[in-house]
C-alpha cells in the first residue's frame, strides 16, 4: 500500500516541500516575534510587576494612567512622546538629504569608490554601544575631542549632552550619521537604475544639471526615497539604545530631554517594575508607528511613467 | 495570467489564515503563560534530593570584583564545613542589569536561592512575594538586635526579618593630599566642619585662563553619594528630618531649614563655583584621575582606589558637622532567601546555613579585609585595629550616627533629586520652587506605596 501523497503532482509537491521550508522561519517569526508582541497587548490590560506569576486583569487602567500621566507636569510621558517625534523630524529629512549627497557625489567618482562606501558604511555595522561610548568622548564637556578643537579656533565650548537644549540634537545627529551608510547604498543602487539614455535624450533638449536632477533622477528615485523615509522613521520611532548608552544612567536626561517613548518602556518595566503601564505604552507606541508608516506610504507613493 | 493571479490569491488567503491562526493560538496561550507558578514547581519537585545527597544552591551578586572575590573565598570555607551543599555563585550580571535580570529569572522559576540585593530595593521584592522571611529560631530578633549595626533593623517588614547583611557602609570625606598641600592647606588637617569645607573647597579650586576647571575643589555629584548626603546629613544638619518617622511623608520642603540645607547643596556649584559633576569623567572618576580637591563617597570606594588609582595620594575623615550635629548615610547590601528556595526543604536549609554562614563576624572580617565595607556584626566592627585604621576609621566612626533612608523606590527618588538640581544649575530654574517640585514627585512614589500597605 502506498501513501496518498504519491498521487500528488509534481508541482502540487514541489509547493508543498515550498511551505514545509517556510514553516520553519514561520515558526520562528510566530515563536520569536508575534508570541511576544500578542502576550504584550495582553499584559497591558494587567497590573503586572513580573515577580508575581500573572497580574490581575485591569482592562484600560493602564492607559486611562498614561493619558492622566500625558497631563501632568513635567511628565516624563508627554515628554517621551514629543522628544520621539522631534527625533522623526529632525533625523529623517537630514538623513535623506546627507545620504542623496553623498550617493549622488559617490556616483561620479570612479576611482576609490570601494573605498568610500566602505568609510561611509563602516558606522552601520558598528553597534550602537560602541558608538554610543565614542561619542560620548567626543562630546564631553571641556575635555571632549570635539570641545578641544572648538576652543583650538577660538570658539566658545558646547556643553552637547549637558543642556537639556542640545542634548537631543547631539543624539539625534550620531544616529544619522551612524545610519549614512546604509541610506547611501540603497540611494546607490536607485541611482544605477535609473538607464543613461534618459539623461542623454535630457542633454539633447537642452536640459541643465538641476532640472536633470528635479525632473529625472528624483522623480525615479522615489520608491527608493518612500523605503528609506519609512524605515528611517520607524527607526527614528524605535530610538533607544543610544539614548540608553548616551544619558546618565541610561535615564534619558539631562531633565528629560532625551528621554524617548522606548526608553520610558524600557525604565517602567525593567527598573520600576510596571509592566502593564510599559506594554501599554508598547501598545501605543506600535499603533504610533502604524499610522505614521500608512500616512508616509500614501503621501509619498508617486506613481512615475516616462 | 489568470491561473498565477488565482494562485496568488490562494496563497495570500493561506497566509492570511496562517496569521489568524497563529493570533488565536498567541491569545490562547497568552494567559496560560502569565502564571510562572508551573515552571517554578517543576524543577523543585525534580531537584527533592533523598537524604544524604548533595544539595545545590545557586547565589547571586551582581558584577564587582572585591565582592565577587570575597564571597568565593567564602563559599569555599562553607563548602568545607559543609559538603553535601554546593553552592553555585552567579556574579556575571553587570549592575545595570542586576535587577532586570533577576527579574527575568524568576518568572521563568530559574535564577538565584540566595540574593544580594541593595536595602533599598527590599521593599520592592518583599512586595512582590520574592523574599521569604528568615526562620525566627536561626536569626532571633534578639540575636539581631544584640550583634548586629543598629542599621540591619532595616530588614525587618511588618515584624519579621528579611534579609541580612554581611557589612554596611557609611559615608565620609575623601581628600586629596597632593592638592590640598599645592593650594597651600594642610593636607593633615581636612575640613571638620561645614565652613571649613567651604572655606577649603574654594582655596583648592584652580581655573585655567579662560574660566574651565584645572582642579575642582568640592564638585557635588547628586549622580554619585552626594544625594544621600543631602537627605540624611545636610538637612538633619539644618535641623529638618528627610522623612516623618512612620516613612509616610517627605519633609525636605517642611522648614525653612530644608531649604537652607538645599540651598547649601546647591552652593558649591552655583555659588562658591567649587566644581561642576559632569566634567572629567564623572563621579567618583574625577576624584581618582585627581582633578577634585574633596569628594564624599562609601567605604566601597577604597577598594576601587586601590585598584584602579594605587598612586593617589588621599585621605579620608568623618563627614564635616554643622551646628554641632554630626550625621552620615548608612547603606548595605543585604543577603534574602528567595521563593525558589522555599519552595523545597532541603534546598531551604541549605540556603539558611549559607546566610547564617556568610553573616557571621568572620565573614564581616574577611570581607573588610577584602572589600573594605564595614563588617555588620558589632564584634567585628569594634575591633580596635579597624578604628585606627586611617582609612576606615572615619567610616566606622560614623557607624553609632549613621541613618539609613526607608526607599521606596531609590532610583526614582535619586532623579527627582537630580533633575531639581540639574534645573537650578543647568538652566536657572527657582532653587526653592525645585525642591518643591521634587517633593512633589517623591510623595507621589510614597503616597501609591502606602496606599497599597
Amino acid at each position: 500500500m502506498k501513501p496518498k501523497l504519491v498521487r500528488l503532482t509534481l508541482r502540487q509537491r514541489q509547493i508543498l516541500w515550498a511551505y514545509a521550508f517556510m514553516a520553519v522561519s514561520l515558526v520562528f517569526f510566530v515563536v520569536i516575534r508575534w508570541y511576544p508582541t500578542i502576550l504584550a497587548f495582553n499584559i497591558s490590560f494587567r497590573d503586572w510587576n513580573v515577580f508575581e506569576g500573572s497580574g490581575p486583569w485591569v482592562g484600560l487602567d493602564n492607559y486611562a494612567d498614561i493619558w492622566k500621566d500625558l497631563f501632568k507636569p513635567r511628565s516624563a510621558v508627554r515628554a517621551a512622546f514629543w522628544n520621539t517625534i522631534r527625533y522623526v523630524v529632525f533625523g529623517v529629512p537630514s538623513q535623506l538629504v546627507l545620504a542623496l549627497g553623498v550617493a549622488l557625489l559617490l556616483n561620479q567618482i570612479t576611482r576609490f569608490s570601494g573605498f568610500f562606501r566602505a568609510v561611509y558604511f563602516i558606522p552601520f555595522v558598528t553597534s550602537f554601544v560602541a558608538v554610543a561610548f565614542v561619542w560620548n568622548w567626543l562630546y564631553a564637556p571641556q575635555t571632549g575631542l570635539i570641545n578641544q578643537m572648538l576652543a583650538a579656533v577660538g570658539l566658545p565650548m558646547q556643553p552637547f549632552l549637558n543642556s537639556p537644549d542640545q542634548a537631543l540634537p547631539s543624539i539625534a545627529a550620531v544616529a544619522v550619521w551612524r545610519g549614512l551608510g546604509f541610506a547611501i547604498i540603497i540611494f546607490l543602487a536607485g541611482l544605477q537604475q535609473i538607464p543613461e539614455m534618459y539623461y542623454e535624450a535630457a542633454k539633447i533638449d537642452g536640459a541643465n544639471r538641476l532640472q536633470m536632477f528635479w525632473r529625472i533622477t528624483l522623480p525615479l528615485l522615489n520608491s527608493v526615497i518612500v523605503y528609506l523615509a519609512v524605515l528611517g522613521a520607524i527607526s527614528f520611532l524605535r530610538m533607544f539604545d543610544l539614548v540608553q548608552n548616551m544619558t546618565f544612567q541610561g535615564r534619558g536626561g539631562p531633565l528629560k530631554s532625551t528621554t524617548t517613548v522606548v526608553l520610558e518602556v524600557y525604565n517602567e518595566g525593567f527598573a520600576s517594575y510596571n509592566m502593564g503601564y510599559a506594554a501599554a505604552l508598547t501598545v501605543i507606541l506600535f499603533f504610533l508607528i502604524l499610522v505614521i508608516t500608512v500616512i508616509q506610504l500614501r503621501l509619498l507613493t508617486r506613481r512615475v511613467e516616462y | 495570467m489568470r491561473t498565477k493571479r488565482t494562485a496568488e490569491r490562494k496563497s495570500s488567503l493561506v497566509i492570511g489564515l496562517l496569521v489568524i491562526l497563529s493570533l488565536l493560538l498567541g491569545a490562547c496561550a497568552a494567559p496560560a503563560a502569565a502564571p510562572a507558578e508551573q515552571p517554578a514547581e517543576a524543577p523543585a519537585e525534580a531537584a527533592a534530593p533523598a537524604a544524604g545527597e548533595t544539595v545545590e544552591i545557586e547565589y547571586w551578586q551582581y558584577n564587582f570584583d572585591v565582592r565577587i572575590d570575597a564571597m568565593n573565598q567564602l563559599i569555599e570555607q562553607f563548602e568545607a564545613e559543609n559538603p553535601n551543599i554546593k553552592v553555585i555563585h552567579n556574579s556575571d550580571v553587570p549592575y545595570d542589569d542586576f535587577r532586570n535580570k533577576i527579574a527575568a529569572s524568576v518568572p521563568a522559576g530559574v535564577g538565584p536561592d540566595v540574593a544580594t540585593l541593595f536595602y533599598g530595593w527590599q521593599s520592592a521584592w518583599i512586595d512582590a512575594g520574592y523574599l521569604v522571611p528568615l526562620p525566627e529560631d536561626v536569626f532571633a530578633p534578639d540575636m539581631v538586635a544584640d550583634q548586629f549595626s543598629p542599621l540591619a533593623q532595616a530588614g525587618y517588614v511588618e515584624g519579621e526579618l528579611y534579609s541580612l547583611p554581611t557589612a554596611v557602609r557609611t559615608l565620609a570625606l575623601f581628600y586629596n593630599k597632593d592638592l590640598m598641600e599645592a593650594a597651600g592647606l594642610d593636607p593633615e588637617s581636612p575640613p571638620t566642619t561645614l565652613q571649613e569645607l567651604e572655606e577649603q573647597a574654594v582655596a583648592c579650586t584652580v581655573l585655567n585662563d579662560d574660566g574651565t576647571y584645572e582642579i575642582m575643589g568640592f564638585p557635588v555629584s547628586p549622580t554619585g553619594q552626594a544625594h544621600h548626603w543631602f537627605r540624611e546629613v545636610l538637612l538633619r544638619q539644618f535641623g529638618q528630618q528627610p522623612y516623618s518617622d512612620d516613612g509616610t511623608q517627605v519633609l525636605w520642603n517642611a522648614s525653612d531649614g530644608g531649604y537652607a540645607a538645599w540651598n547649601e547643596f546647591l552652593k558649591f556649584e552655583t555659588e562658591l563655583k567649587t566644581g561642576d559633576w559632569r566634567l572629567f569623567d564623572e563621579d567618583p572618576n574625577f576624584f581618582l584621575n585627581g582633578h577634585a580637591c574633596f569628594h564624599i563617597d562609601g567605604s566601597f570606594r577604597l577598594g576601587t582606589i586601590a585598584s584602579s588609582a594605587p598612586d593617589l595620594n588621599f585621605g579620608v575623615t568623618e563627614l564635616p558637622e554643622h551646628n554641632g550635629i554630626k550625621s552620615t548615610f548608612g547603606s548595605y547590601w543585604t543577603h534574602g532567601i528567595t521563593k525558589k528556595a522555599a519552595e523545597d526543604p532541603a534546598r531551604f536549609d541549605a540556603a539558611v546555613k549559607f546566610l547564617q554562614f556568610i553573616t557571621t563576624p568572620d565573614a564581616g572580617r574577611l570581607w573588610v579585609d577584602v572589600t573594605g565595607e564595614l563588617p555588620a556584626q558589632l564584634e567585628a566592627a569594634n575591633d580596635p585595629a579597624l578604628l585606627e585604621d586611617p582609612e576606615l576609621g572615619a567610616f566606622i566612626a560614623g557607624l553609632p550616627y549613621a541613618h539609613a533612608t526607608f526607599f521606596v523606590d531609590e532610583s526614582k527618588d535619586r532623579q527627582a533629586i537630580l533633575d531639581a538640581y540639574d534645573a537650578v544649575t543647568l538652566t536657572g530654574a527657582d532653587p526653592a520652587a525645585e525642591l518643591d517640585f521634587a517633593v512633589e514627585t517623591v510623595q507621589e512614589l510614597l503616597d501609591e506605596f502606602w496606599a497599597s500597605h
